[in-house]
C-alpha cells in the first residue's frame, strides 16, 4: 500500500512541475491535451467501467459543451455565464441521451449511443446558420481566473491540471461512496439489484447524467485549448478515440483513463510526425488490445510483470484462480 | 410536382440501396448477436473495388458490381473466422474489434484510392430518362427499384422456402436448440456473414453512379443502416425493407425541404420506436 502512495506522490509531483522538465511549450501542451483527454476519458469510464455501459456517442455530448461555449461567448456572454451555459446544456443533452439509450443495455445502448452520437455531429455540419457547419466556430481569448490570464501553455496547463486533480477527486468519492457500489451492483447483477430493491434503471441514469458532466467540462476545457471548435471533433472516431483510451489504459480503474489518454495522445502526435497512416494504427491497436489484452494495458502489464516475477508454483496458483 | 415525384423516385432509390446494406446486417446481427459495424466499410469497399473494376479494367458495369460484391463477402469470411469467431458472446470485443476492422478499411480505402471523390459512370443502356406518359423517370434509379425488389423477393424465397433459410430461421430463434437438432450453428455464421457482407459490396456499387465514391462514405452509410434496423427491429426482414422505405423518404424530403436538420428528422423515427415500440416495428421482444 505504502508503495503505491509513493507511486502517486511522484506521479502528482512529475505532473506539478510538468512545465520545467518537459521541454518547450509544444510539450507542455501535450500534456494539456492528455489531461483533458483523461478527464474525457474518466466521463467515459464511469459509464464503461462502472456501469457496463459502452458509450459511442460520447463526442457527440464533449461537443455540446464545446459549441455551447463557443456560441455563447460569440454571442457577448462573459466567460463564467458561458461555461454555466454550456454545463447545463450538456448535462440536459445527457439526459436526453440516457431516455432514449437506457431502454436497451450492452449492444442496443452501443447501438442507439452510436446514433445519437452521429445525430449530434450532423447537426453540428450541417445546421450552418447556427454552427457554420465545416468552418466550425472561433474562441477568441481565454478567460482570466483572479486576474490570471490563461493566455501562456503554461498558466492553461496548470488550469487544466487543478480541474484534472478535482475531477479525480469528485470520481473517487463517487466510486467509493455507497452510489458507487450499487452502480458497480447494478452492473454485475441488475436483476439481483432489482430485487434487494434498488432502482436499477434510475442508478444507471443518474451515472449517465455524471458522466456527461465531467465529458461537458472536458469539452470546455477542450475548446478553450484550441480555441476552436468544428464537427471534426464531434466524429465516431472521437467517440471511438476515447473509449480505446478507457480500455487500452484499464476501465473500471481510477487512473486508467489518464494512463490511455497519455498512450493515445503520445501515440498520436508522436506518430503522426511520421507515418500519415494514423487511423490504421488506431485501428489496429483496437483490434490487438481487445483480442489479446481484454483488461486493459495497466492491468494486463501488471498481470504480465507479476507472472514474470513469480515462480512457477505461484504462477500455476494463479491460473488456478477463477 | 414533378419535384415532389422526382423525390419520391430517389427516396424509393435510396430506400432499395439501403435494403441491401441492412438487409445483412439485420441478419447478422438477429443471428449472431454481432453489431458489425465493419457493414458501412463494406459498403464502401464493394464501390470503390467496383469502381476500380470498371475504370482501371474496362469491366461492364455488372461483372464489376457481382465481383466486387464477391470479394467484399470473401472479405466477410475472412473476419469472421478469424476475429469475430474468437470473440463470441463478448459483446463489448465485438463492437470493438468491427470498429477497429472499420478505420482500417477507411484508412486503406484513403491510401490507395486517395481523397478525391470517384464518380462511376451510369451503365449503358440505362442512361437518360424513360417517360411514362406525361412523367419522366432516370432509368438507372428504376433499375435500382427493380433490383432491389428481385433481392428481397430472393432472399425472402431463401429464408423462407428453403432448408438453408429454414436453419438460419431456427437459428435466429433459438441457436442452443438448433446445435442440439444437429445444425451446424457456426457454418451458418459465416455462411450469413459472407451473405450479408456481399450484399452490402454489391449494394455500394450499385450506389456509386448516385451516391459516388469518397472517403466518409462508410461514416455516412453505417448510422443510416442502424437507424433501419433499430426501426424495422433486428433479424426481421420485412422490418429492414419497411425501415429502409422510411429512412430512405425522410432522408430524401428532410434534404430538399429542412435541410439544416435534415439528420435530426432522420432520426426522430427511430427516437419514437425506442419510445413506443423499444424490440423494432416488426421485432420479437428480446429477453
Amino acid at each position: 500500500m505504502s508503495g503505491k502512495r509513493v507511486a502517486l506522490a511522484l506521479a502528482l509531483l512529475a505532473l506539478l512541475t510538468a512545465p520545467f522538465w518537459v521541454g518547450g511549450v509544444y510539450y507542455v501542451n501535450i500534456v494539456s491535451q492528455i489531461l483533458i483527454y483523461a478527464v474525457f476519458a474518466m466521463g467515459v469510464n464511469i459509464l464503461l467501467g462502472y456501469a457496463g455501459l459502452v458509450s459511442l456517442g460520447h463526442a457527440g455530448l464533449f461537443g455540446i459543451a464545446a459549441y455551447a461555449t463557443a456560441i455563447a461567448l460569440s454571442a457577448g456572454l462573459p466567460h463564467s455565464a458561458a461555461i454555466l451555459v454550456a454545463l447545463i446544456a450538456t448535462v440536459a443533452g445527457t439526459a436526453v441521451f440516457a431516455v432514449l439509450a437506457l431502454r436497451a443495455t450492452g449492444i442496443g445502448f452501443i447501438m442507439i449511443t452510436l446514433a445519437l452520437g452521429q445525430i449530434i455531429w450532423g447537426l453540428a455540419y450541417r445546421w450552418i446558420s447556427l454552427t457554420r457547419g465545416d468552418n466550425g466556430v472561433n474562441v477568441v481569448a481565454r478567460p482570466e481566473i483572479l486576474g490570471l490570464s490563461l493566455a501562456s501553455a503554461e498558466a492553461f496547463y496548470y488550469a487544466t491540471l487543478a480541474v484534472f486533480l478535482l475531477a479525480v477527486a469528485v470520481c473517487a468519492i463517487f466510486v467509493a461512496s455507497p452510489f458507487g457500489a450499487s452502480l458497480k451492483g447494478v452492473r454485475d447483477q441488475p436483476r439481483r439489484m432489482n430485487a434487494l430493491g434498488y432502482h436499477v434503471w434510475g442508478i444507471r441514469f443518474c451515472a449517465c447524467l455524471f458522466s456527461g458532466l465531467l465529458t461537458g467540462i472536458a469539452g470546455i476545457l477542450f475548446v478553450y485549448y484550441t480555441q476552436f471548435i468544428s464537427p471534426q471533433s464531434l466524429s465516431l472516431t472521437s467517440s471511438a478515440e476515447v473509449v480505446l483510451m478507457v480500455i487500452s489504459g484499464g476501465s473500471g480503474t481510477l487512473l486508467g483513463p489518464l494512463a490511455g489518454a497519455a498512450l493515445v495522445v503520445v501515440i498520436k502526435n508522436v506518430a503522426s510526425a511520421y507515418i500519415e497512416r494514423w487511423n490504421m494504427l488506431l485501428g489496429a491497436i483496437f483490434v490487438a488490445i481487445v483480442i489479446f489484452m481484454p483488461e486493459g494495458l495497466v492491468p494486463g502489464t501488471t498481470r504480465l510483470v507479476r507472472r514474470l516475477f513469480k515462480g512457477r508454483a505461484a504462477r500455476a496458483a494463479e491460473d488456478a484462480r477463477p | 410536382m414533378s419535384l415532389w415525384l422526382l423525390l419520391a423516385v430517389n427516396s424509393v432509390t435510396l430506400g432499395g440501396l439501403l435494403f441491401l446494406l441492412s438487409a445483412g446486417f439485420s441478419l447478422i446481427f438477429g443471428l449472431m448477436r454481432i453489431p458489425n459495424l465493419t457493414h458501412g466499410s463494406l459498403f464502401m469497399l464493394g464501390a470503390y473495388f467496383g469502381a476500380s473494376f470498371v475504370i482501371r479494367y474496362h469491366l461492364p458495369f455488372w461483372l464489376a458490381a457481382i465481383l466486387a460484391g464477391l470479394l467484399v463477402a470473401a472479405f466477410g469470411g475472412l473476419i469472421e473466422r478469424f476475429l469475430l469467431r474468437r470473440l463470441a458472446g463478448s459483446e463489448q470485443a465485438q463492437v470493438l474489434v468491427t470498429l477497429g476492422i472499420s478505420f482500417m478499411v477507411a484508412d486503406f480505402c484513403l491510401m490507395v484510392w486517395t481523397g478525391d471523390p470517384i464518380s462511376v459512370a451510369t451503365p449503358p443502356g440505362l442512361v437518360g430518362a424513360a417517360h411514362i406518359g406525361a412523367l419522366i423517370f432516370p432509368i438507372y434509379r428504376l433499375a435500382i427499384i427493380a433490383i432491389a425488389v428481385v433481392i428481397a423477393a430472393a432472399l425472402w424465397l431463401l429464408l423462407d422456402r428453403t432448408r438453408l433459410g429454414a436453419m438460419i430461421r431456427a437459428g435466429v430463434d433459438d441457436p442452443q436448440m438448433a446445435r442440439v437438432v444437429g445444425i451446424r450453428v457456426s457454418r451458418l455464421f459465416t455462411i450469413v456473414f459472407c451473405l450479408g457482407a456481399g450484399l452490402a459490396g454489391f449494394a455500394g456499387m450499385m450506389g456509386a453512379p448516385i451516391l459516388s465514391v469518397y472517403p466518409g462514405l462508410d461514416a455516412d452509410m453505417l448510422p443510416l443502416a442502424l437507424v433501419v434496423v433499430i426501426l424495422g427491429g433486428a433479424g426481421s426482414l420485412p422490418g429492414s425493407l419497411v425501415g429502409s422505405f422510411i429512412i430512405g423518404f425522410l432522408y430524401n424530403f428532410g434534404q430538399a425541404l429542412l435541410p439544416e436538420l435534415a439528420y435530426f428528422v432522420l432520426f426522430l423515427p427511430m427516437v419514437l420506436v425506442l419510445v413506443l415500440r423499444p424490440q423494432g416495428l416488426f421485432g420479437r421482444p428480446v429477453t
